[in-house]
């Protein structure tokens, strides 16, 4: 096979001083444990110092103490924290794990080729990496423009890295918290009321009285505010409806499981829309009084009755209707909630429109119970030259006009746009990754690693040696969330607050935060002007005192609640309320949608169903990870190590499977998973679905825990349904089937 | 003074954070844990019920790990709290047979380790590590003989059930149902 430009390298050429290093550290930790004597600490004789979590998006805040010794021991909620108030989620609790991970990325790695043609990775120093960084992005940028470079990050960093780009005359930041998403139920609320829903999501499930769940599993989706008022609301009677092909922990504390047929959710949303209009139990003052396009909804679901959702949806009548009855019982105080990872059958801006209306039908955006209004803040950047305005972006690179209503940079977006098919003077060329491990991420894996081998450069910082290092050319090892400040935690919710990282310890090997790696690299380029601080303690203070704070105050607090400054939560009979739509109103009928040529009014369109011998692939989460970043976590490894894959007993026995029996997918494009994965037999999953928790089947060895354990749902995801309004990648139309043997197992 | 717990399974989600918490609160060490999941489901699809219980010693009125200890080592404390001294246990692990509830664990420096009720925080006025980490807040702790506690207060509006009472060793760990 000819030499490719950048083959995928495992990290396996770190020097033995790298490795014994890793090992002292190890043997150092262990010794302390059994030292110290059960119960001869507590939690007063500590020190703590806050931050905030970083193992996913819902940033708790949270103190790291320290046991006598200096070694970091625990991570606990902060009780003034709305998001956590004061109890971690599981992955928070074992954040600890992310620290002490002795497979931990400890030194900056550069690709070089040995005589013999082999590419390997060698350790370098930080200012050889860094000077090698900045002598290839201005290569690119002299010879492609600026606007040639792109950063992905998910995480704090990007907050950092983001000026080094922008100063080199980038403007593509693509995140895959959006098209991977909650990209679709974006756009749904902003074109229904006139505002995105963000993170937290308003939802005032607390004081709610009736949930509806609709392919959304909180509880095995930790968003821990979330999981906490779920759990209050049970314990004030709140009706819960869930909808899923698979009993979730959720639908087991539900008054209703309604177990739909995978992709026919969009005709149960317009049959309860149907039922709610037809039986005029809809909040009319308040549809009157707000919303635009109620005759025209009404036309459109005129035909929808329960009876043409049953053959569709296998729900039966007389539950639709039961259940659009409860909902409406409980208006205002409902929820219909938009979930989160929405990206399912590219309708899927089309589905939450659906559920954006029924909200609006029932009254319960802006009524306690329903979603409250959320307060923002803002904090000033620390001053910074203006950046120069970048000519193009990777919208300018795929065809015109294509998802008109993203209202953020696409990942798969950016990666369409560096394919070598992309035009010459519109093509990204260089990228620089922080903390997203493309290829497990993006759905359709072969198209990424065909866009990163077309890169003229790639760096790829991390704390970790994720699957997405091998096609590097240069790794820099960031250090945890525990051992560095960051960019401050500003969030909205019911009232604003903000949160301080703080690190709580040195870092460990040779790893560096980003605010250090993005300053020193800035010196490099010539990029001073957006880095007037000199360290990220005295920006952080600057920025604090600007809102009547100061880092020693948050040193002390860690989190800090902001007043509300617009008004009440909810909307009251005086307030007058105001919609950002182009009518001004809620947009039952969305004129912004009719205006992009879409469809102005949710349809619903059948989706292809597995052929013969196949299964709807479902995925999702299991508590105790994120992702697919958390699976070599010690501390969480030791309590989830592998996904399984489960399966229906009737389906076991016409294939003959058992439990715990180990079984190769196959998906409908022939792509086999690389490793095996369990069986788990359960009455908890219907006869013609599959289901698996996402993260796990990595195949990097250097990930000595997570390494060919279970297998990746993103592989067997290579049919990706492109949502046409905004670019999202709806992963949920691929099917699989059981292959008991593969010619040859992954051995690299 | 009676501590005892109540675990309440239609808000337990299963997540596990009880089992982490206690890990890096107690120096329990990787592949070993004092509190556990257990999840039971019950009928065929789509008639299905599950319960989920966070489980761990019950810190029984009449234990028979205390009875069959022949060192002393395995003990009570204040408030009826089963304990291990860790040097006096000489790892004979007659105890860990004796416990219904598999409830004990040998850790690997030679000891029999357990939960303990998070009893030096309690000392410090919190709640065990568990308790106090719970995202559905689903556990409740306190001392029994205390009406007013939330553990007390939870039982007596709740219905629950011990585990395998047939045993007779009087478990203090209730789990409501
Ligand atoms: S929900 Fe869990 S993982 Fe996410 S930020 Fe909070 S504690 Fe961390
Ligand atoms: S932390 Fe709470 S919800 Fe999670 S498993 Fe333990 S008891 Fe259940
Ligand atoms: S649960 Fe087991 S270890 Fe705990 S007191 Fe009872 S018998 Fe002893």
């Amino acid at each position: 096979m000819a030499q490719k430009r950048r083959d995928f390298i495992k990290i396996s050429s770190l020097s033995a001083a790298g490795l014994i290093f890793g090992a002292q550290q190890l043997s150092s930790a262990t010794k302390i444990n059994s030292k110290s004597k059960l119960g001869d600490f507590g939690p007063l004789d500590t020190l703590r110092t806050p931050t905030y979590c970083e193992v996913c998006f819902w940033k708790c805040a949270g103190w790291v103490y320290k046991d006598k010794e200096g070694n970091i021991k625990k991570v606990v909620g902060n009780d003034d924290d709305p998001n956590c108030n004061g109890r971690l989620c599981p992955r928070g609790t074992g954040g600890v794990g992310m620290y002490h991970d002795e497979d931990r990325l400890k030194s900056p790695l550069i690709r070089v080729t040995g005589k013999d043609g082999k590419q390997t990775f060698r350790e370098a120093s930080w200012d050889e990496a860094l000077d090698l960084i900045a002598k290839k992005l201005k290569a690119v940028q002299s010879k492609y423009g600026g606007e040639s470079l792109a950063l992905f990050s998910h995480g704090s960093g990007g907050s950092f890295l983001k000026p080094i780009l922008k100063g080199m005359g980038s403007n593509n930041f693509p995140a895959p918290s959006y098209a991977q998403c909650k990209g679709p139920r974006e756009v749904a609320f902003s074109t229904t009321f006139g505002e995105a829903l963000h993170s937290p999501e308003p939802t005032d499930i607390r004081d709610t009285r009736c949930l509806v769940l609709i392919g959304s599993h909180i509880g095995e989706n930790m968003h821990n505010g979330q999981v906490q008022e779920m759990s209050d609301a049970i314990d004030k009677g709140a009706a819960i409806i869930t909808v899923d092909p698979r009993f979730s922990t959720a639908a087991s504390k539900s008054k209703f499981w309604l177990p739909i047929k995978p992709s026919t959710d969009i005709a149960l949303l317009l049959t309860w829309i149907h039922e709610i209009i037809e039986n005029e139990w809809y909040d009319k003052n308040y549809v009157e009084k707000y919303t635009y396009g109620f005759e025209q909804l009404k036309a459109h679901v005129k035909n929808y009755t329960p009876e043409w959702a049953y053959g569709i949806t296998t729900i039966k009548p007389h539950v639709i209707r039961e259940t659009a009855r409860e909902m409406a019982n409980a208006s205002p105080a409902v929820i219909i909630h938009p979930g989160r990872h929405t990206t399912w059958y590219g309708d899927d801006t089309q589905r939450l429109r659906a559920v954006a209306i029924l909200n609006a039908l029932l009254g319960s955006w802006g009524r306690r119970g329903g979603f409250y209004i959320p307060d923002f803040t803002s904090v000033p950047s620390f001053p910074s030259a203006p950046f120069p305005k970048a000519e193009w972006t990777w919208r300018d690179a795929i065809e015109e006009g294509k998802y008109p209503l993203s209202g953020s940079d696409l990942s798969n977006g950016v990666i369409e746009a560096s394919l070598p098919t992309a035009p010459e003077d519109k093509r990204v060329r260089a990228w620089v990754v922080n903390g997203t491990n493309l290829p497990m991420t993006m759905p359709d894996t072969k198209t990424t690693v065909e866009a990163m081998k077309a890169l003229e450069f790639l760096v790829v910082i991390d704390t970790m040696p994720m699957e997405i290092t091998g096609y590097a050319d240069v790794v820099l090892p960031e250090c945890t969330y525990l051992e560095r400040y960051d960019a401050l935690r500003i969030l909205p919710g019911r009232f604003p607050t903000i949160a301080l990282r703080m690190p709580a310890t040195e870092p460990k090997y040779n790893s560096k935060p980003d605010s250090w790696i993005a300053k020193e690299l800035s010196k490099k380029l010539g990029l001073d002007q957006y880095f007037q601080w000199e360290t990220a303690e005295e920006m952080l203070d600057w920025q604090l005192k600007q809102v009547g704070s100061s880092l020693e105050e948050m040193k002390r607090i860690g989190v800090k609640q902001l007043p509300r400054a617009f008004g009440e939560p909810y909307f009251s009979e005086h307030s007058e309320p105001e919609f950002f739509t182009n009518t001004g109103k809620i947009e039952l009928y969305s004129t912004s949608l009719a205006a992009a040529g879409f469809d102005p009014l949710p349809k619903y369109t059948p989706h292809m169903e597995p052929p013969e011998g196949y299964y709807h692939l479902n995925y999702g989460r299991t508590p105790q990870h994120t992702f697919s970043r958390t699976a070599n976590n010690p501390n969480l490894t030791d309590l989830k190590d592998e996904n399984a894959v489960w399966v229906n007993p009737k389906v076991a026995k016409q294939w003959g499977l058992t439990n715990g029996q180990p079984i190769y997918l196959e998906n409908q494009d022939g792509v086999v998973t690389d490793f095996p994965i369990k069986i788990r037999v359960t009455e908890r999953i219907r006869f013609d679905s599959v289901y698996m928790v996402h993260g796990f089947g990595h195949n990097n060895k250097k990930l000595s825990r997570a390494f060919g354990k279970g297998a990746s749902d993103s592989q067997l995801i290579t049919r990706v349904l492109v949502d046409p309004v905004m670019g999202g990648t709806g992963m949920r139309g691929n099917f699989v089937t059981f292959r008991f043997e593969k010619e040859s197992e992954v051995t690299s | 003074m009676r501590y005892a717990m109540a675990v309440d399974t239609k808000k337990c989600v299963g997540c596990a954070d009880c089992v982490v918490a206690c890990q890096t609160e107690n120096n329990v060490p990787i592949g070993y844990c004092r509190d556990w999941i257990v999840e039971v489901t019950d009928g065929t699809y789509p008639q299905l019920e599950i319960e989920i219980r966070s489980e761990r010693c019950n810190h029984c009125d009449n234990s028979p790990c205390v009875r069959c200890c022949p060192t002393g080592a395995s003990h009570y404390v204040e408030g009826g709290i089963v304990k291990v001294t860790p040097h006096e246990c000489i790892g004979c692990g007659a105890c860990i047979t004796s416990c219904p509830y598999d409830a004990r664990y040998g850790h690997p420096d030679g000891y029999v380790d357990k939960c303990t009720f998070c009893d030096h925080r309690i000392q410090d006025g919190l709640q065990p590590a568990c308790v106090s980490v719970c995202p559905t807040k689903c556990m409740y702790f306190g001392d029994l003989d205390d009406a007013n506690s939330e553990v007390s207060k939870v039982l007596k509006k709740r219905k629950f059930k011990t585990l395998i009472p047939q045993a007779g060793t009087k478990p203090q760990v209730y789990y409501l149902i």
